[in-house]
Formats: structure tokens, C-alpha cells, sequence
């Protein structure tokens, strides 16, 4: 880490148009950086002839005073956004030298407003994952140790690429995506913040589908007001994705530094689970105390059904993962194993293309589709997600937010969790409620573990009320104090 | 109900059919993506990103599209569901990119209506459509460029389907036909289809059972994809006959897709059907309900235009034609207007003839659409205009309607150049008569006594003697009054 | 729900991915865990409840019909495997 990779978007941005430095030197900086920490793989490609041209632009539009919000800004983009011209995986061996003619809407409001790309950034296989241990591309490793050992840890996924980019200082920002928690999780293993805005606030279009009704761009950086920075120029309504909301974007930077006096808080009881480690009830319980501090006043609530989040999300989500996957097949881009008949090439190439973990969820996904099952399964699991969405819709009504912690544990090290995939599952306890009901989600970096790794906690909001959900991450993010790094940066 | 009955070894069977008919949607763009729909360019350059299911790619539908469907309905005498769903049907198939088409199944936007088919020699008959619902076209393959290899184009992949599929109270392939040409002849008045089974923008599958007459339905078994009405009546005969003798050589039929051989005239299983389909449909998550304004349905039924049913009507109550003729002259909207350009004003009888038997007769020698007419509606109708005031004879016309589809003339010319004016010139005619008369003086004793049937024969002399160009009537009145005597 | 190995087969099949016989059962193991998982829904009281397909509260937007997508064979075509005079290829499919 140097001075220019460690200062905030909000800070370079700031020396950007003072000229305390260039656009090109902050991009290279971060190409050095990225080039001394290659160990934690959290690239797949890097991209440094895009960013110097992108810098040397930005250079120029700072010199004739015509900055854009996010001009000379360095960013990470996970993998799962189609970039012009520039290999797009996916994570998969299935996308294998797959170039998009294409670009995504979100990446194209960043061009818009001056990013900078450094590379494409590495993630669970699909996005489906909370360790980004199922990449092709190997796993990531967190640029975080525990106090006890030297064994590698996960920055958990699946947007984990992205999560130890923006905590080893290699990248200043980055796009991730959450599903079930992939932004909000491996935001907290990482100590960064990370923010699932509201379904529909971001376009999904030119985002590799995993689960057509759950996923959400969303950014990843080490400050709340560095989230908001970047939300603003990723929103906005895109008539090229049917389900993307047309309703303004508000500045959300300015909601930073509201606090929360006044704001009515909840806490849900349901949310404290049977195992659940004493450091993070206490934690929990530091986070209500902080904010209490501030002015906000707290109530417990109930959300009913949230022990059935995670497996109402492990049917719809593989269930609609298998038919967003079923274009993966050979004809038309990435890997072909050739096979005698249409069918064996199909079979073949998906087997070969396909981990393990997406595999099974192309196979769950489809089982919970399929003649004789679609009632008992997939029909049961959108009327329990209703119900979640009527909890929240419920308690909303006596409450402005809501807090938990984003995880119920910290990261793990390589290879844990691997033998029982429900095991992994459980990582996204706390994350999967706020994704079935399409709500705002944020994890603000909170404290350390007993063993020196950090622990986040999560603020929900009521639909398109991103602003109170900012508002509150940044309250606690000042309270929290959280200025510890992870020891594993590149000198 | 059925007079149709097909003979068995073993007695009369009563054949149950229904039909499934993919229409292409007239329109600029494609259901779901930007890209164009015109049949027939080069492969592979109509195909936007959404079509070719690239990663990351969704749909957003097309307005003009779901409106084309809902005029559809509103021509079928349907119920149109205000609200309806979009779900994927999960297959693969190179020509499917996606691996899934995007459809819709429990909640199309069209329920229920009706189509009359009309017969020379019976009554109508009200067959029920079950719904119409819209639905993406997969690419196509090709199978004959290379022994070992199929190439796909996907062209046609994402272009607008509207399936219509009609309860199977059709009973014969005669009924069939029937209802097929019917419903192009509807699709082609409010221009939503073009109904060009070559081409395939108008596909049918038939469902075809047999049973004892009165009894419950027999398995059906589905005929895919014929492209021309005429193999669907012959398919569909083959296959009840099939069954049939299956049946009555003590077998049961297999419910299954078979397809049409053109070639021998036969029905034959469709390979490796092994596992039946399973689509797996759930409502696709990238699109939401779709919503229409009843306001917007019902300004659409406003502005439908006279649909044939109505217009036949209307020709027989104002025009006074035979339910025949009406519907012969309605079953394209491009004729019916020709043919009421011409009545306008007119003797409607005369113009109905003209059209139908001189027009048609002409058009089908020169191989020409009426929308081509070398003879247009205003000249047709000024042609008529000479016969009526007397300036030729009908006879006299028939040779001048050929001239005039030959050169693209008009009639006036045409009699001025060939000097065909007909004579009324009653002094003439006497003459000319009087002539014949001296000439065949045996037939005139003949007729005298009795022979009344001669009168023809004397016509016939005097109108040769005249180059053709007698007024009928006088010549008829004149002939009459000295034969008389 | 326990799956055996002919229901994984006839999965995969469904899926269109080779699993080798060897895999078969410890896929069927693992798949079975997780539907055992899921199956906690079984308690919830879900009568007279609408099944939620979308959390967007809004209904589907149009689009004008205009051709927006030049004719781009080459894009079209830039990433596929295998292609020949504009045509993607494929091993023979026999109806």
C-alpha cells in the first residue's frame, strides 16, 4: 500500500481536482500494488492498457476542469460484468476466451462518469458461493491472517475478488453483485463495506445471470461514503432490463453524515440463531449501544419466517440459476467439448464447464422444476418468499431500519466447509431475508474477532431507501472506529 | 353432427380434430429484442445479442407486438385477459439458444373465441378457439449443407408467434381446411399475420383422434409442422386412417408426435421421443405481468376493421349476392374492396359476376395477385358503364375485358380503336334479319310451327352477320316481332 | 426427499450434463442433504398465499417496435466455437 492506494474515492477525488496528484499516477500505483499481491489471486484479468488510457483521459478532463463524478477513480469490476472487448468468465471454465461485444449498463455508467478499469475481478464460479473457493480461476485468498495461524482465509464470496481487491488497496472500489449475500458478506470477512442495493435499482443488464429475481449490482469500497460515491453513478432506471425501477437517483453521498437521530431502529429476534458466537451477539449488542448513542431508538420485531430464508432461497435460486445456465452449451461462445450427436456435446461440455457447486445447483434447480415437483418445491418456496416480504413489509411499518449482523461467523480458512455444501450454505444466515424481499442491505465493518479478523453488521431499508440505510452505515461506521488493516497488503 | 364418417372394417368412425397454428406476427422488430424480422436475408445478420442468449442479455417486449395479439383476440371474438403471464419452457435444441423459449402457458393473454367456417352445401359451422397466446420463434437449422453437421441461423430466433389452438371440434380435413383458410383470411384483414404457409409465417400442427361416433375421445397423436393446407387435410386423413386400422387390428395408439412425409403422403414418428418433453414452465423472473389498459383494448376493437364474417353479411343484405358469392368475394379484404370499387354505383349481380368469374379467371391465367390487377377496379367498372348505356353488348365486353387485361387499356379505348360500338340502329338490324330470315326460310316455317328452339339459331346468324355488335335486346325484340310474322 | 441414481441420471439428462456412473451416487448424496434442507418449508402455512414470482411492485414496460440492432454477423459470430459461412455449427441433429 502506498499513500495514493490507501487514500478513499472521496479523498482522491478530491486530490485528483486539486492536482495534488494524477490520474495516471494513482492508476499506476494500483497496477504496482496489484502486480505485488498476484498471491491473493483476487484477479482474473487485469486490464493496464485500459486503465492508463482511461487515466490519461481523466487526466485531461481534470486539466480542462471537466471532471466527472468518478473521473481518474480506480475500480475493480467482478468478473460477472460483460466488458467490451475484454475477457469476461464468469468464474467458469464454461466461458473459457469468451469476449462480449458488448458492455454492461452498470460498467457503462462508470465509464460515463470517469472510472478508471484495473481488471476484472475474481468470484465464486457463477456467483454461486460464499468463498469464492469454486472459481476456475483458483480461490482468492483474504490479504486478512488470524492472530492464531498463517492458514489462508477466504474473503468469502462470491463477489470475494473484489472483497480483498478493495481491502489489500489494490483496487480503490469495486462492483460485486449479491444474490444471497455475495456484496454484504465477503464486505464483512474483508472489513470494507459493501452495499445490495434495492432490487431494481441497478440494471442487470450485461450481468451474467445466476438468479434472474434476486440478483443485484451493488459496490464494494473501504467507507460508507465511498459506497454512496459509487451507487450514485451505478443506479438508474434502464428500460434495456424489464426489471429494472424507473424512479430517480437521489445523491446519496449527501445522506452520509445525516445520523440517525430519531430513526427508529429494529432488531429481530429470529435473527439470533441457536450457535451463534458470543462475539458476535456482543458486537450486535455494541451496535445497537452506538447508535442508541446517536439519537436512534430500538425495538425488537419479529420476522416470523426468517429461519426459512435460507431454504426458500436454496430452491428459487438454483431453480432459476438451472434455466439461466441452460445457454451455456458450446454452440455459441466459451468452451466446446465436441461430441458425436448434438446431445453428447451438450452433455459434454456442461460437465466439463460446470464446478462441482454449480453443477449441484443446476441439478437441484432443475429437480425443483420438474413434473410432479414444481408444487412441493418451487411453487411452496415463492409462497413462503411472499410471506418474508409480507414480515419485512410488516415490520416496516413501525421501524425506519433494521440491524443484525451480516454473518455468523468471521472468515474461515481454504478448504473449511467444503465437504457439506450445506454448511456453506449457512454463511448467508443473516444476508439471505433482506435478497428474497428485494430490500437495500449494507454491511459496515464493526470490530474484530477474538482472533483478529473483522465482523460486520447489516443495516436493512425499506425499498429504494437507500439513503437511510447509508445514513445509518455511516453512524455506526463512525462510531465503530474501524481503522485496522489487514496484515497481508502488499509492502 | 358429423356427416363425414370414415368406414372401417368394423364400422363407421367419427374422426376428432384439433389444430394448433403458429402465426408470425407482422412487425418491425422482434418480441423481446431490436433486432428486424424480415423473412429471407442472409444468415445470421437479424440477430440481436438477446436472441443469441449471450451472457447477461434480457428481454423487454414489444408493444406493437402485444397489440398485433390482443387485435387477434379482439378478431376471434375473444376474451382478452387484462393481466397475463410470461413463462419459460425449458428445452435444448441448437436452434433454441437460450435453452428455453419464452412463452406462455397458465395465463395467456387471449381466452376463449370462436371461428364460423362457412360450406357451399351445408351449414356453417361455430368451431371454439381455446386461446391465442404470444411466444418467442426459435432459429433454424439446416441439415442438408453437410452430411456430418447441422448449421444454425437465428434469423428467426426471437421473431413474435402468436399460437392459436382451436378446441378439436373440427370432423373432417375438409373442416380443416376450412378453418385454416378462414383464419389466414382473418389474420390477413387486420394485418397481424401474413398467412404465407410456404414461407412459414403461418404454421399448423394437427391433433388427430378417431372414436365410434357418441363416444369419448381416443388418443390423439400430433402432426408437426405442415406447410400447406392441402397436406393438412391429407395428413390428416392418412393418420385417422391409420389409427383406425390400428385399432380395428386390435392395437392402441400411441400418444405421440409424428410428422408429415409430403413425399409418400404418410405420418411417421418423429425420432427418439424416448423421454417426453419436460419444460419445467415457471414464470420467467427477467419479465413482469404483463398489463393492458382496458381503455387501450377497447380503442383497438374500435378500430378493427370490417372483419369477413360482417362484410359478407353486408354484401348479401346490400348487394343482394348469395351467401356463396359473398363469401367468395370477401375471403380476401384486397377483393372485397376491388370488387365493391366496382358495384359502387352499379348493377351489384353484374359486378359480383365480372369479378368472380372474368377477373379471377383472368388473374389466375396470368398467374397475378389482385393486388397486381393489370385490370383496375375503376376500369373493370367503366367497362361495365358501356354495357349498361348500351354502347356494347355483354359479348361484345368479354372480348374487351381481354384486351384490356392484355394492354392495360381502358374499355372506352380499347371499342374506339376496334370500332366494337354496338349497334342499336333498329333499321339495321331489320335489315340484317331480314336478310337471315330470307336465307333460311325452311327454319323460319319450322319455327312457325312450332319450333320454338330455333329462335336461338337466328340470333346466333343474325349477330354473326353483325360482326357481333347487335344490341341483344333490340336484335332479340326485332327478331321476335318478325318471326311473329 | 432421497434421490437414488436413476433419478440423478434422468436429472442429468434434463440438464444435459454427463455425470459419470462414478459420481452418481455421492451426487445423490449430496443432493438429497440439500432437498432434506429445503423441505423445512413443508412446515410453513402457505394456503390462500399468492405466490411471489417478482418484488418489483411495477408491471412490465414496452417498447417501441423499431429496429434498433444493426445486422452485426460478425458479432454475432465473433465468439462461436465453430462457425462456416455465417452459420453457427453443430454435430448433426436428426429429428
Amino acid at each position: 500500500m502506498t499513500a495514493l492506494t490507501g487514500l478513499s474515492i472521496a479523498e482522491a477525488r478530491d486530490g485528483l481536482k486539486a492536482r495534488r496528484f494524477s490520474a495516471h499516477e494513482l492508476a499506476q500505483a494500483h497496477l504496482d500494488g496489484m502486480a505485488k499481491a498476484r498471491r491473493l489471486n483476487a484477479y482474473i484479468t487485469e486490464t493496464p492498457a485500459i486503465a492508463l488510457r482511461q487515466a490519461a483521459e481523466s487526466d485531461a478532463r481534470l486539466k480542462a476542469g471537466d471532471a466527472r463524478p468518478l473521473e481518474g477513480i480506480p475500480l475493480g469490476i467482478k468478473d460477472l460484468f460483460c466488458t467490451k472487448g475484454t475477457l469476461t468468465t464468469a468464474g467458469s471454465h464454461i466461458l473459457d476466451g469468451f469476449k462480449p461485444t458488448y458492455e454492461s449498463t452498470v460498467t457503462a455508467n462508470l465509464w460515463r462518469d470517469g472510472a478508471v478499469m484495473l481488471g476484472k475481478t475474481n468470484l465464486d464460479e457463477f456467483a454461486m458461493g460464499s468463498s469464492n473457493m469454486t472459481s476456475h480461476h483458483g480461490p482468492v485468498l483474504s490479504p486478512w491472517r488470524r492472530r492464531s495461524g498463517n492458514a489462508d482465509l477466504v474473503p468469502g464470496g462470491s463477489s470475494g475478488g473484489s472483497a480483498a481487491a478493495v481491502a489489500a488497496r489494490i483496487a480503490m472500489g469495486a462492483t460485486g453483485t449479491d444474490t444471497g449475500g455475495s456484496i454484504r458478506q465477503p464486505a464483512a470477512f474483508s472489513g470494507i463495506v459493501g452495499l445490495k442495493p434495492t432490487y431494481g435499482r441497478c440494471s442487470r443488464l450485461g450481468v451474467v445471470a445466476f438468479a434472474s429475481s434476486l440478483d443485484q449490482p451493488g459496490p464494494l469500497a473501504r467507507s460508507v461514503r465511498d459506497c454512496a460515491i459509487l451507487l450514485r453513478s451505478m443506479a438508474g432506471h434502464d428500460p434495456g432490463d424489464s426489471t429494472s425501477v424507473d424512479t430517480p437517483v437521489p445523491d446519496y453521498e449527501a445522506a452520509v453524515g445525516r445520523g440517525v437521530k430519531g430513526l427508529r431502529i429494529g432488531v429481530p429476534k429470529e435473527y439470533r440463531v441457536d450457535g451463534m458466537p458470543g462475539e458476535i451477539e456482543a458486537l450486535w449488542q455494541q451496535g445497537v449501544a452506538w447508535l442508541e448513542a446517536q439519537g436512534a431508538t430500538f425495538a425488537e420485531i419479529s420476522l416470523p419466517h426468517t429461519r426459512y430464508a435460507l431454504p426458500t432461497y436454496y430452491i428459487v435460486a438454483p431453480a432459476e440459476a438451472s434455466s439461466n445456465l441452460a445457454r451455456y452449451d458450446g454452440v455459441r461462445y466459451g468452451l466446446r467439448v465436441a461430441g458425436s450427436s448434438i446431445d453428447e456435446m451438450y452433455e459434454l461440455t456442461r460437465a466439463a464447464g460446470f464446478g462441482p457447486e454449480v453443477r449441484r445447483r443446476v441439478m437441484i434447480g432443475t429437480y425443483v422444476l420438474s413434473a410432479g415437483y414444481y408444487d412441493a418445491y418451487y411453487r411452496k418456496a415463492q409462497q413462503v418468499r411472499a410471506l418474508i416480504a409480507r414480515d419485512s413489509a410488516s415490520a416496516f411499518e413501525t421501524v425506519d431500519a433494521i440491524l443484525t449482523p451480516t454473518a455468523p461467523s468471521a472468515a474461515f480458512a481454504i478448504g473449511e466447509k467444503m465437504d457439506d455444501p450445506v454448511a456453506m450454505y449457512l454463511n448467508d444466515v443473516f444476508t439471505v431475508p433482506a435478497s428474497l424481499s428485494g430490500l437495500p442491505g449494507i454491511s459496515v465493518p464493526a470490530g474484530l474477532s477474538g482472533d483478529g479478523l473483522p465482523l460486520g453488521l447489516q443495516v436493512i431499508g425499506k425499498a429504494f431507501d437507500e439513503e437511510t440505510v447509508i445514513r445509518t452505515g455511516a453512524a455506526l461506521e463512525e462510531a465503530a472506529a474501524f481503522n485496522h488493516k489487514p496484515d497481508g497488503l502488499a509492502a | 353432427m358429423s356427416e363425414h364418417l370414415l368406414e372401417g372394417a368394423t364400422g363407421p368412425w367419427e374422426m376428432v380434430i384439433g389444430l394448433e397454428v403458429h402465426a408470425q406476427v407482422i412487425s418491425q422488430a422482434k418480441l423481446f429484442s431490436g433486432a428486424a424480422t424480415a423473412f429471407g436475408s442472409e444468415p445470421n445478420t437479424q440477430v440481436s445479442p438477446v436472441d443469441a442468449a449471450m451472457p447477461g442479455m434480457l428481454p423487454v417486449i414489444n408493444r406493437f407486438c402485444v397489440e398485433q395479439a390482443v387485435k387477434t383476440g379482439l378478431a376471434l371474438g375473444a376474451r382478452i385477459n387484462l393481466t397475463s403471464i410470461f413463462d419459460r419452457k425449458n428445452y435444448f435444441y441448437p436452434d433454441l439458444p437460450a435453452g428455453y423459449q419464452i412463452s406462455q402457458y397458465k395465463n395467456p393473454i387471449v381466452g376463449a373465441g370462436t371461428i364460423q367456417i362457412d360450406f357451399k352445401d351445408r351449414p356453417s359451422r361455430t368451431i371454439g378457439i381455446t386461446r391465442l397466446h404470444l411466444e418467442q420463434d426459435a432459429g433454424k437449422s439446416l441439415h442438408d449443407i453437410d452430411p456430418k453437421a447441422s448449421h444454425v441461423d437465428l434469423n428467426r430466433a426471437g421473431v413474435a408467434l402468436m399460437e392459436i389452438v382451436s378446441e378439436p371440434d373440427l370432423r373432417t380435413p375438409e373442416e380443416a381446411g376450412a378453418y385454416l383458410r378462414k383464419l389466414r383470411s382473418i389474420l390477413r384483414y387486420i394485418g397481424t399475420c401474413d398467412g404465407n404457409m410456404e414461407e412459414g409465417s403461418l404454421r399448423c400442427d394437427a391433433n388427430v383422434s378417431v372414436r365410434r361416433p357418441g363416444a369419448a375421445f381416443g388418443t390423439r397423436c400430433e402432426i408437426k409442422n405442415v406447410n400447406s393446407i392441402r397436406y393438412v387435410q391429407r395428413a390428416i386423413e392418412y393418420e385417422a386412417r391409420r389409427q383406425i386400422e390400428l385399432i380395428e387390428a386390435g392395437g392402441t395408439v400411441d400418444q405421440e408426435t409424428r410428422l408429415f412425409d409430403a413425399a409418400k403422403g404418410e405420418t411417421r414418428t418423429m425420432r427418439s421421443k424416448e423421454e417426453a418433453h419436460d419444460y419445467r414452465y415457471f414464470p420467467d423472473p427477467d419479465l413482469l405481468p404483463l398489463v393492458l389498459d382496458a381503455a387501450w383494448v377497447e380503442g383497438l376493437r374500435a378500430a378493427l376493421p370490417e372483419l369477413p364474417d360482417a362484410k359478407k353479411a353486408r354484401f348479401m343484405a346490400e348487394y343482394g349476392l348469395s351467401a356463396y358469392d359473398a363469401g367468395v368475394l370477401v375471403g380476401e379484404q384486397v377483393a372485397a374492396d376491388f370488387y365493391e370499387a366496382v358495384a359502387r354505383g352499379r348493377d351489384p349481380k353484374i359486378a359480383a359476376n365480372w369479378v368472380m368469374v372474368e377477373l379471377f379467371g383472368a388473374l389466375n391465367r396470368v398467374g397475378k395477385d389482385i393486388a397486381d390487377s393489370p385490370v383496375s377496379a375503376a376500369a373493370l367498372g367503366g367497362l361495365l358503364d358501356l354495357m349498361a348505356d348500351g354502347t356494347i353488348s355483354g359479348r361484345i365486353a368479354k372480348d374487351v375485358f381481354a384486351a384490356m387485361v392484355e394492354t392495360g387499356k381502358d374499355a372506352r379505348a380499347i371499342v374506339a380503336e376496334k370500332g366494337l360500338v354496338q349497334v342499336t340502329d333498329t333499321g339495321a338490324i331489320e335489315a340484317a334479319i331480314d336478310k337471315v330470315m330470307a336465307a333460311e326460310a325452311q327454319k323460319v316455317a319450322e319455327y312457325r310451327s312450332g319450333k320454338e328452339k330455333l329462335f336461338g339459331y337466328f340470333v346466333g346468324q343474325v349477330m354473326r352477320a353483325m360482326g357481333g355488335k347487335a344490341n341483344p335486346a333490340v336484335l332479340n325484340e326485332t327478331l321476335k316481332k318478325k318471326l311473329a310474322g | 426427499m432421497s434421490l437414488d441414481k436413476t433419478t440423478v441420471a434422468k436429472i442429468a439428462r434434463l440438464a444435459r450434463i454427463r455425470v459419470p456412473e462414478a459420481d452418481q451416487e455421492k451426487l445423490a448424496g449430496e443432493l438429497s442433504n440439500i432437498l432434506k434442507f429445503v423441505e423445512q418449508l413443508n412446515e410453513v402455512d402457505t394456503r390462500d398465499v399468492e405466490p411471489m414470482t417478482s418484488v418489483v411492485a411495477t408491471t412490465l414496460k414496452m417498447r417501441e417496435d423499431v429496429v434498433t440492432v444493426p445486422g452485426d454477423r460478425d458479432a454475432v459470430l465473433a465468439n462461436a466455437p465453430l462457425s462456416e459461412a455465417g452459420f453457427f455449427v453443430v454435430p448433426k441433429v436428426v429429428e
